[in-house]
């Protein structure tokens, strides 16, 4: 089991209220360090599944095992606190909390994991380690997030995710927001430091440009159905 | 770093976020204010009189005669006779008795008059005795001792000429005798301030040619003619008595009452002031309601902004939730931002009470004479200000349970 980052059997999910939408994904693995691209337009279930595989809502029957542990046999306080241990969350856009620092929109997460931060070790110095990485200007930790361009936002947002190696990476369109010079440069730094964190990458997006680079590329349709209406 | 992360948050929003705290800075400063004029009054009302055991006048009620003899408000509705007054004056537990006429006024101010007693046993604020400019008093028959609002008001000089008018807001002046300013008292913050002092001779004195309440036609005696007459008063409106020892102030009391020769009222000042606080109660406990009501609609006011800036915020709560803060971090956050700005609205609510009391201060004095003291906060004060953080605190659970409801529903994924 260890050696899968990810693992999903037999899930399924319905939103609460009238007409909910409703997703189910029979099977799908991600491996240890493997980096994988899922193909999908929006409303295809993505939000819902990366919801499922973070943790934030529960799945209704199945299991979602994140590095070995099964979501579905911790309670949501846990949960919350096993996201915030063992995943990174890369948003498509709008990813920092404007009015706070980088270096505290980088440190939030290890807030929330005490584990997380014992394992980044002296986390200030790691976050900038992790901004140089990035190509991100020096002094940039101090600045407040909300006066960075959208390039230099979504790297502090890998460098969020990446801070003290969480064992899953997930991003949800994180390029989109960019135009295609600066895209290929954020790939590649992005997949330099996730290998160099030895984490696996779960990424979402419309682009199949983008699937060279992953070891593997999924169709959403090939793994998850939806459903909408009596549930 | 949550409260950092707060604090960093109602910056960001520091024109919606400074209103509102505004909104709960002026609430504050005006319960507080409410309640410190309250205190204010009290202690004033207080201080107008100590030292003074027993206030006798004609039956009627005690607030009433208290509030005629003391604070010159309203009338007697019978006099003391003199008869009475030397009974009283001749009792063996009187320490000493001081009588009070009133009835004339001078302009809007009322003229009393007493014996030279009056300026050695009136003690206000706390014992502290009168004291006079240039002056030794009431030597003439004619002089006259000036409160300091008086002086001011009517920009009176010691040597300058009063003339005293028939009863109060009247027409008919003494103006045959008329008085000299002797004296001008200091600065009280009492009724005294705006009370002009004469001898009770002079009162005797000036209504020679009067009978019942009108000058008796065509009769005029001669300032010399009145000089040489004995002019022992005939009745006093009220008398101040100071008794020999506190333990014989009701046996003293019940005897006045019970005064046989005609119907007296003897009453303790702080007991008739006590009675009087039960009649304002009410209104000052409407006053008090209807700031209190002013701090909830700031609060009210607290509570829409929070809930109007939820939708904008959904974004940053799916930030929060991703990373890993749990649905009660964001409710906590959400009321962590309330306290702050309901902390930080009454502490701005008292520093504006401070500027206003000491903009205020002179001017409240010399129009009410009412001294609002300026001092460190109460324990009191702090309670309430604890009360408005713990009330935002309460307020602003509302549109937290919403964002902790929303943050459940949205997940982390929300669509803009």
């Amino acid at each position: 089991m260890t050696e899968l980052a990810l693992s999903m059997t037999d899930v399924s999910y319905a939103w609460p209220g009238r007409g909910g939408f409703a997703i189910s994904c029979p099977t799908f693995e991600i491996g240890h360090a493997e980096s994988v691209l899922l193909l999908g337009e929006s409303g295809s279930g993505k939000s819902t599944l990366l919801s499922l595989v973070c943790g934030i809502v529960a799945a209704q029957s199945g299991s979602v095992v994140v590095d070995g542990t099964d979501l579905g046999a911790m309670r949501a306080g846990r949960r919350d606190r096993f996201r915030a241990d063992r995943i990174g969350v890369i948003f498509q856009q709008f990813n920092l909390l404007p009015y706070a620092r980088v270096a505290d929109n980088i440190l939030l997460p290890l807030r929330f994991a005490p584990a997380r931060k014992a394992r980044a070790n002296d986390p200030l110095n790691e976050a900038a380690r992790l901004c140089r990485a990035l190509g991100l200007p020096d002094g940039v930790l101090s600045q407040p997030s909300g006066s960075l361009s959208v390039g230099q936002q979504q790297r502090v947002a890998v460098a969020r995710a990446l801070i003290g190696s969480p064992p899953l990476i997930v991003a949800d369109e994180p390029t989109s927001a960019l135009d295609a010079a600066t895209q290929d440069s954020f790939l590649s730094l992005l997949f330099d430091q996730t290998n160099r964190a030895k984490s696996s990458l779960l990424m979402v997006s419309h682009d199949e440009r983008l699937g060279e680079r992953f070891d593997r590329v999924i169709n959403l349709q090939d793994i998850v159905t939806t459903h909408r209406g009596t549930a | 770093m949550i409260l950092r992360l707060a604090i960093g948050s109602l910056r960001a929003r520091a024109l919606t976020v400074g209103m509102t705290v505004l909104a709960i800075a002026l609430s504050v400063a005006l319960f507080l204010g409410v309640e410190k004029t309250r205190t204010g009054a009290r202690a004033s009302f207080a201080d107008t009189i100590s030292g003074t055991d027993l206030i006798v006048g004609a039956r009627s009620g005690s607030v009433q005669l208290l509030l005629y003899s003391v604070f010159r408000i309203g009338n007697a509705t019978n006099n003391v006779t003199w008869q009475s007054y030397q009974d009283i004056a001749d009792r063996p537990e009187v320490d000493w008795i001081v009588p009070i006429s009133l009835g004339d006024s001078h302009r809007q101010f009322r003229v009393m008059g007493t014996t030279p007693a009056f300026f050695e046993h009136y003690k206000y604020r706390g014992g502290r005795s009168l004291s006079i400019s240039n002056s030794h008093g009431l030597q003439d028959l004619y002089d006259a001792v000036i409160g300091a609002d008086v002086a001011e008001t009517l920009g009176y000089a010691v040597g300058d000429p009063i003339v005293v008018s028939h009863g109060l807001a009247s027409f008919t002046a003494h103006d045959d005798q008329p008085f000299r300013v002797a004296g001008i008292i200091a600065k009280t913050g009492t009724p005294v301030d705006r009370t002009v002092i004469v001898s009770l001779e002079a009162i005797e004195a000036i209504h020679v040619d009067w009978q019942s309440g009108a000058q008796i036609p065509g009769q005029s005696t001669p300032v010399d003619v009145i000089r040489n007459m004995d002019l022992k008063p005939t009745a006093i409106t009220a008398a101040l008595v100071g008794v020999e020892s506190r333990l014989q102030i009701f046996g003293l009391q019940r005897w006045i009452n019970e005064y046989p020769e005609e119907p007296l009222l003897a009453i303790l000042p702080g007991v008739a002031l006590s009675e009087l606080w039960q009649i304002v109660g009410i209104a000052e406990t409407a006053l008090l309601g209807v700031s209190a009501m002013v701090v909830v609609t700031a609060l009210l006011g607290m509570m829409a902004m929070i809930f109007s800036s939820l939708n904008e915020r959904r974004r940053e709560m799916a930030i929060w939730r991703a990373m890993g803060a749990r649905p009660t971090t964001i409710l906590g956050l959400l009321v962590c931002e309330a306290m702050l700005m309901a902390a930080i609205g009454a502490i701005l609510g008292f520093a504006l009470l401070y500027v206003g009391l000491m903009l205020a201060q002179p001017w409240v004095d010399a129009a009410f004479g009412i001294w609002l003291p300026i001092e460190a906060p109460t324990a009191r004060e702090f309670w309430v200000m604890a009360c408005v953080v713990g009330a935002a605190a309460i307020a602003s659970l509302v549109p937290a349970i919403k964002a902790y409801r929303l943050s459940l529903a949205d997940g982390m994924m929300v669509k803009i």
